[in-house]
């Protein structure tokens, strides 16, 4: 390989305001016509984007102490729940969380229509946000009660800490049943009336860097319109998916968990959504650069949505009941076209992630490098890859009435 | 010649006349009905295209009015909201109409309200809440 390039020699062009920088979109047609060695020689950064629901989401707060101090043990924010089981007036609230007066799906199917993720939005949007909190009182923290509400730029830390954002590949949803089914995948309807997929392919962070080459602990990122980092590997990781040749994984494979300060983020790219039957969410925009450090991360970064694959799951009956297999593979490309061909049947398509946030996403982070205010990182470790031998687990399911056998 | 959707709401009292008939008859009015509603209360809705001569269009109009019925144009009852939509496209394949498609290789949501048809199925299918009607459902739900 030709080109050599240290995320140092990156920063220098960066911060002297020299740098090349394309989208993972834009990318496409430069190598078309340059090829893999010259873009590679001439380009030093693409920027990814992808603007998707992604439930594992929620923000760490700590909202300081009323006078008499308490430690917050039952906690609701805007009547949503928020985990107390931390430091006194620590709190975790998650993009899911649900009031317990929601009729969720009771009233089937449920609309859930303000959940952790509409609090998280909120929150960013500079919203006043009631605390109703309740303790038991110990002589360290004596109050019981309090009720109160407060802004975001009045509390002490709110930290975006998402433990599985920016999934590598996903799932594309159909119903093979005779009902409608309304689940996180959207509504779907029957009969293979309609296909939802959520990536944004060509664009989306991981599928730019497949292998994990380039991103790892400590990547400085686009995180929910402000700066945040990867802070580890995402739950459910699973790099070690079956691949294609161009190392994009032809199943959800790679995840991420990425951390940030809130109070930098914008409601425009931390959206609460409430989808029909199943429950509320954060819609989370994500932005990763790429370092293009040699010619093999250059080639990475070359792929198109017709070379991705994703596997057509039926979650009318195989998704829910774990049941092996698919209905083959599909790629983005024919995916975006809107309609595709499922065993002779036309059936349309709809995305639940924005194409069109995706590439504004990568289009801020690239003038945000250009402009010299966005420097990379060295990763302070990588992330389990391909060779790292992980196998995705199922919960284990034994009856602990039963003794050992 | 006129071709135009409204919402008719009718009061109890009235539900059980056979106003459409009366539109086409005396009227000599083509009616093309879209949804129907009446709720507990006995209140009827109804959303359909009416098409005809332009005189006569109006003078049922004037007709309807009298009858103690209120006449509302059908479209501008759904609101898209382009500040919430988020254009991931999820209420494309919901449309029955497509009325809210897919602009490619744009990939952004385009709402048309010419082809919206009212039947609300897009504002419980958009997770970000980003269509209302101004249409009173308080009593049909």
């Amino acid at each position: 390989m030709k080109v050599n390039r240290s995320i140092e020699d990156i920063n220098e062009k960066i911060r002297s305001g020299k740098a090349v920088v394309f989208t993972a979109e834009e990318i496409i047609d430069v190598i078309e016509e340059k090829g893999i060695a010259e873009t590679a020689a001439q380009v030093d950064v693409v920027t990814t984007g992808t603007f998707g629901p992604m439930c594992s989401s929620g923000v760490f707060l700590n909202v300081g102490h009323p006078q008499p101090r308490i430690k917050l043990n039952e906690a609701f924010l805007n009547g949503v729940p928020a985990y107390a089981g931390i430091a006194a007036v620590d709190l975790y609230l998650g993009a899911t969380s649900l009031p317990p007066a929601d009729p969720a799906n009771r009233n089937y199917p449920g609309d859930f229509l303000y959940g952790g993720g509409h609090v998280i939005e909120d929150l960013v949007d500079g919203k006043e946000i009631r605390l109703e909190a309740t303790s038991y009182g110990t002589d360290c923290y004596p109050r019981k009660k309090i009720d109160t509400s407060f802004y975001l730029s009045e509390i002490n830390e709110a930290t975006l800490y998402n433990p599985r954002n920016a999934y590598q590949n996903y799932n594309v949803a159909v119903n093979l049943g005779d009902k409608t089914i309304y689940t996180y995948m959207g509504i779907l309807k029957p009969n293979m009336g309609n296909a939802n997929y959520s990536s944004a392919g060509q664009l989306s962070p991981l599928f730019n860097d497949p292998l994990l080459k380039t991103i790892g602990i400590g990547t400085r990122i686009f995180l929910g319109g402000g700066t945040g980092y990867v802070a580890w590997h995402g739950t459910q990781h699973n790099p070690s998916a079956e691949r294609a040749e161009n190392g994009t994984p032809k199943y959800p494979a790679a995840t991420l968990a990425l951390i940030g300060d809130l109070k930098q983020m914008k409601p425009k790219w931390l959206r609460g959504l409430n989808f029909l039957g199943y429950g509320a969410t954060l819609q989370v925009g994500v932005g990763i650069p790429i370092p293009i450090l040699n010619e093999e991360i250059m080639e990475f970064c070359a792929v198109r949505d017709e070379d991705i694959f994703a596997p057509i799951v039926d979650y009318n009956r195989g998704y829910p009941q774990r049941e092996a297999g698919n209905l083959g593979l599909i790629n983005y490309a024919e995916l975006k076209s809107g309609m595709i061909n499922i065993d002779g049947k036309k059936v349309p398509t709809a995305s639940l992630s924005s194409y069109a946030g995706a590439r504004e996403i990568a289009a801020t982070l690239k003038s945000w490098i250009e402009s010299g205010e966005f420097t990379l990182t060295v990763p302070a470790a990588g992330l389990p890859s391909v060779d790292a031998g992980i196998k995705l687990n199922t919960m284990p399911q034994r009856d602990p009435e039963e003794g050992e056998e | 010649m006129v071709k135009q959707k409204v919402v008719l709401r009718f009061p109890p009292n009235i539900v059980e006349q056979p106003t459409i008939y009366m539109l086409i008859k005396d009227f000599d009015l083509m009616v093309n009905i879209l949804r129907a509603d009446i709720n507990p209360r006995k209140e009827g809705r109804l959303m359909m295209e009416i098409s005809g001569e332009e005189a006569n269009y109006q003078k049922a109009m004037t007709w309807l009015k009298k009858q103690g019925l209120s006449v509302m144009n059908l479209e501008q009852q759904i609101i898209w909201r382009s500040d919430r939509c988020t254009h991931c496209g999820a209420c494309t394949v919901i449309c029955p109409t497509a009325a809210l498609n897919f602009e490619r290789p744009d990939m952004v949501v385009r709402f048309e309200e010419d082809k919206c048809i009212v039947c609300e199925l897009c504002l419980r299918a958009c997770p970000a809440r980003a269509m209302e009607t101004l249409v009173d459902n308080s009593n049909f739900r």
